[in-house]
């Protein structure tokens, strides 16, 4: 909405995400958070909490697990479920488990796919979740940047990027037919260092492997891959080393590459990027598959 | 190793950052104009763009550029694979990016006419447009359409860029000429400044750097006008609004309305009026999760707690007592219709404004207007991208403001109650009807009005017949039908207002005048509430049916023959009174020993001892269908 209010940047961000979460929350029948454990859910679970305030957000936090998370994620994941009190619903693919599928041994797509989109569609339907909030920003990737706030998925989830619904002012259109489902986008204008400006404001908790620190890493393809378990398997002459990494984007260890780096605080962070020459996505394998495959993915019912 | 603290200097930079406002604008223009590229071209030339997401695009210009594998910026801005494939933007796509002065949100919006809908939708949320013009090919009918749109929407501002200066030869004179047909046009709307700039999205030519082969212009840049637009609007001082979005009640202790600001400023103490309701309270905490407030501002996601335990709930505008938002159920409104499927004038729609939902329906159609010359054209319906102006009416009172005085209380969307798709956007002009004179002045609402609103017109079935005929009957199963299309109708049965409304009368032909006076009476109270009636009694004579048809305005009065003959009649004789009339238990019983007088023109004559109910009622159906298609203008 028009500007000029006094309100700064950051201000009208935050309160812009509060008027969206709010409106799903009152807008749908069975709302549920999406919950990744990443800097941006951090903030998006902040945004719920004042958005409620002194009520608790009415719903819960569903995290889609690919079993294939650094050990740091799923502690700190724990620690902010026991913090915030709100119910936590993980959801595993378990015909993807059975099977064995991961990264390593099926590759990026594959395992993305079954663990992570079949994940998601599997966990909607089986509680019958009909909006999903989630933290997905536009300035991720181009075709985030024309995806709606409030945006609909067909009964088979997918995205129809030719047939969005027009938004205008504040009125988002929360109407979902029979089997459709929304996700809800509240962080939306928000960028990458926005993010950081507000966990630093708000003193955020986030995962410490965001922040630099020595690792076992391995190069593979230009990116430097964590040996964070032991499922690792290292190829013939391949050796860890040491090196002070951090992560700037969170997801599957395997397929999340570390940069080097000295920022072990969120202001050095924020120093960072504001001299830093590389978008954040570019540490994710999978936007590297092929010129837009993140819209392919997304089409396909991936967040 | 201990986190690094961080620097007073790094602090201080932060802050500064953090106080910058945002601008939130729209681009604009015809196809290939060049949006995409002078977008790409300010992120490229403001150093936002990094290297990997650079070394994307120069991949890709290699492959789909349209400018021989030299980097085309206009694919950091065309996002989906289809754009890419197709040459043009497609749909709207929100970028952001920040200079040391400001922050910007920027709506990219497509050029194609089809897809106007979306540049309206970057628009609504925008306080200035870049307007994009082709210097070769000057204002194009396109610029016009979306410059009328702008206007609309109430953007005031607009810098107007034109674009492939270097394709003119920079020729001032091609600048002036354009301008001048350009300012022509914004005179007639309300886009009250103007900003031109002659610019080349290709060469990098007065987009950031000012540009040193047109020594003529001595205006600002691009990037130096967006810095320093003023787009002010004066929303602090503005009524204040906050429309309810959720009642937040943890506890019994705690009751509380959380919404986000619309206009105006708002402080503990501050009587208000909750809106459309009109009860009046006071304002006691501004609670957010930070602490309370002491005053809060619009755009701010705030919850207010109020003095009096008062009902309030979702939809509800919570208002400045002494500059009270208008309310009505009934407005003068521009619309723009975005969706495939054209706009039913009398079909239900739900509409969206603030945080209220109300179901609506477009009761009279203007005109539309001609976006190019600006011209008023009288229309039936409405198509993709038509922008018209309507009255609507909608099923309760809401609270509101006229659009170009607030935005927020004044927008509304229009969803289609079946495919709950957005098929309009409006803003409201004006209401037709106050409330406030609704309750001393009775008859503002009037039949047409009441018609209106229950999506029909109003008129009385009167079916006359034989006991025994199917009058009955044949009402049921229209009202049946009626009532499954939701149209709204009522059935005044003679038998069984003989238990009430005409208990003390009998069957003697001066009781039966009296019965059908009654009876039409109610049916024409009926009539002027808006319903669909349908009158089942014997009204043997003539004379009553014309005095009943003469009681109604023209057009109004149906009259429907239920023919079957007296055989039939008799032989069916559902309720016994043929018998008994035969048998001389009843007297005067109409076509024994009391004449009927069958109609000798009815609207409808229904033969009902050959068909069955089903069909009788479907003619009865067909017959109002085609009344009220003849009835549109």
């Amino acid at each position: 909405m028009p500007n000029q209010t006094g309100l700064s940047h950051l201000d009208e961000l935050e309160a812009e995400s509060i008027h969206i979460i709010r409106e799903v929350a009152v807008s749908f029948a069975k709302p549920v958070m999406l919950y990744s454990i990443g800097k941006d859910s951090s903030v998006m679970l902040r945004l719920a909490q004042k958005a409620f305030h002194p009520a608790p957000p009415p719903f819960p936090l569903l995290h889609v697990d690919t079993t294939w998370k650094f050990p740091e994620m799923y502690d700190f994941r724990d620690r902010m479920a026991r913090e915030t009190g709100m119910e936590l619903i993980v959801h595993v693919n378990e015909e993807g488990r059975a099977q064995g599928i991961g990264p390593f041994t099926h590759g990026s797509a594959l395992h993305t796919d079954v663990m992570k989109t079949q994940a998601l569609k599997q966990a909607i339907e089986k509680y019958g979740f009909d909006a999903a909030l989630a933290g997905a920003r536009r300035d991720e990737e181009a075709s985030r940047a024309k995806e709606r706030v409030f945006s609909l998925r067909t009964r088979t989830h997918r995205w129809d990027p030719k047939n969005q619904r027009p938004e205008l002012w504040r009125l988002y259109n929360p109407h979902v037919s029979n089997g459709e489902t929304m996700r809800v986008f509240p962080l939306s204008n928000w960028t990458e260092l926005d993010v950081w400006n507000y966990i630093d404001r708000e003193h955020i908790p986030v995962v410490p492997l965001y922040f630099a620190a020595p690792r076992p890493v391995v190069r593979r393809e230009g990116t430097l891959i964590m040996v964070a378990d032991q499922r690792m398997k290292l190829e013939p002459g391949e050796e860890p080393e040491t090196k002070q990494v951090r992560f700037r984007t969170l997801g599957c260890y395997p397929l999340t590459g570390g940069v080097e780096s000295d920022a072990d605080s969120v202001p050095a962070i924020i120093s960072e990027m504001l001299s830093a020459t590389e978008s954040e996505r570019q540490g994710r394998v999978i936007d590297r598959d092929g010129e837009g495959s993140m819209e392919r993915k997304k089409q396909e019912g991936y967040f | 190793m201990s986190p690094s603290a961080p620097s007073q200097e790094f602090r201080a930079y932060v802050n500064a950052r953090e106080k910058r406002d945002v601008l939130r604008f729209i681009t604009c223009g015809s196809v290939d104009d060049g949006k995409s590229t002078l977008i790409g071209r300010l992120l490229y030339e403001s150093k936002l763009i990094f290297e990997d997401q650079l070394a994307r695009v120069e991949a890709d210009s290699k492959r789909h550029g349209t400018l021989g594998g030299a980097l085309d910026l206009a694919l950091l801005v065309d996002g989906l694979q289809a754009e890419r494939e197709q040459g043009i933007t497609i749909d709207v796509a929100y970028r952001t990016f920040s200079t040391d002065k400001r922050s910007f949100i920027v709506a990219d919006t497509p050029g194609h006419e089809q897809y106007t809908r979306n540049m309206a939708t970057g628009a609504s949320t925008a306080d200035l447009a870049i307007v994009l013009i082709d210097a070769r090919k000057g204002v194009m009918p396109q610029t016009r359409r979306h410059t009328t749109i702008l206007s609309l929407l109430g953007i005031r501002h607009v810098l107007l860029a034109i674009n492939k200066m270097d394709l003119v030869s920079w020729s001032h004179t091609v600048h002036e000429g354009i301008v001048g047909v350009y300012r022509d046009f914004a005179r007639q709307l309300d886009v009250t400044d103007v900003t031109c700039i002659p610019v080349s999205a290709l060469t990098g030519d007065n987009v950031v750097e000012p540009s040193t082969v047109m020594n003529w212009y001595h205006g600002p840049t691009l990037l130096q006008a967006l810095e320093s637009a003023d787009v002010a609007t004066n929303r602090g001082s503005a009524p204040f609004r906050m429309p309810v979005q959720w009642v937040n009640r943890p506890d019994a202790g705690f009751r509380g309305f959380a919404g986000t600001i619309a206009s105006g400023l708002v402080r503990p103490g501050d009587p208000v009026l909750i809106c459309p309701a009109q009860k009046p309270s006071t304002v006691s905490r501004i609670v957010t999760a930070d602490g309370d407030l002491t005053c809060a501002r619009p755009g701010q996601a705030v919850t207010l707690t109020l003095a009096d335990e008062i009902d309030v709930s979702r939809g509800d505008v919570i208002a400045s007592t002494n500059q009270p938002p208008g309310q009505s159920d009934q407005f003068a409104c521009h619309l723009i219709w975005m969706h495939e499927n054209a706009l039913l004038p009398k079909r239900p729609y739900l509409l969206k404004i603030g945080t209220c939902v109300a179901g609506a329906q477009i009761t009279a159609l203007k005109y539309t207007l001609n976006v190019e010359s600006l011209e008023r054209v009288a229309a039936k319906t409405l198509e993709l991208n038509d922008i018209a102006y309507c009255n609507i009416s909608l099923d309760r009172q809401i609270a509101f403001d006229a659009y170009r005085e607030l935005r927020e209380t004044g927008g509304f969307i229009l969803i289609d109650r079946y495919t709950h798709e957005t098929v309009g956007a409006g803003m409201i002009d004006f209401a037709l009807r106050r409330a406030s004179n609704l309750t001393r002045q009775k008859f503002t609402v009037d039949k047409p009005t009441r018609s209106a609103q229950k999506n029909q017109k109003a008129c009385v079935l009167w079916l006359t017949g034989l006991s025994g005929a199917g009058k009955s009957t044949t009402a049921n199963a229209v009202e049946q039908r009626l009532h499954a299309l939701g149209r709204h109708s009522y059935v005044l049965d003679g038998d069984n207002l003989r238990h009430g409304l005409t208990k003390d009368l009998g069957f003697t032909p001066a009781d039966r005048v009296e019965n059908v006076r009654r009876i039409a009476e109610v049916a024409k109270l009926f009539v002027d509430a808006g319903l669909i009636v349908l009158v089942s009694v014997i009204s043997p004579f003539r004379d009553e049916r014309e005095m009943a048809r003469r009681m109604m305005d023209e057009g109004e009065f149906i009259e429907v023959f239920v023919d079957a003959p007296l055989e039939v009649c008799e032989q069916r004789d559902p309720k016994g009174l043929y018998r008994k009339a035969r048998a001389g238990e009843i007297k005067n019983f109409t076509g024994i020993d009391s004449a009927y007088e069958p109609p000798e023109q009815p609207e409808i004559l229904l033969k009902t001892g050959e068909r069955s109910v089903d069909d009788l009622a479907d003619e009865i159906i067909a017959y109002l269908r085609s009344r009220v298609d003849q009835a549109e203008p």
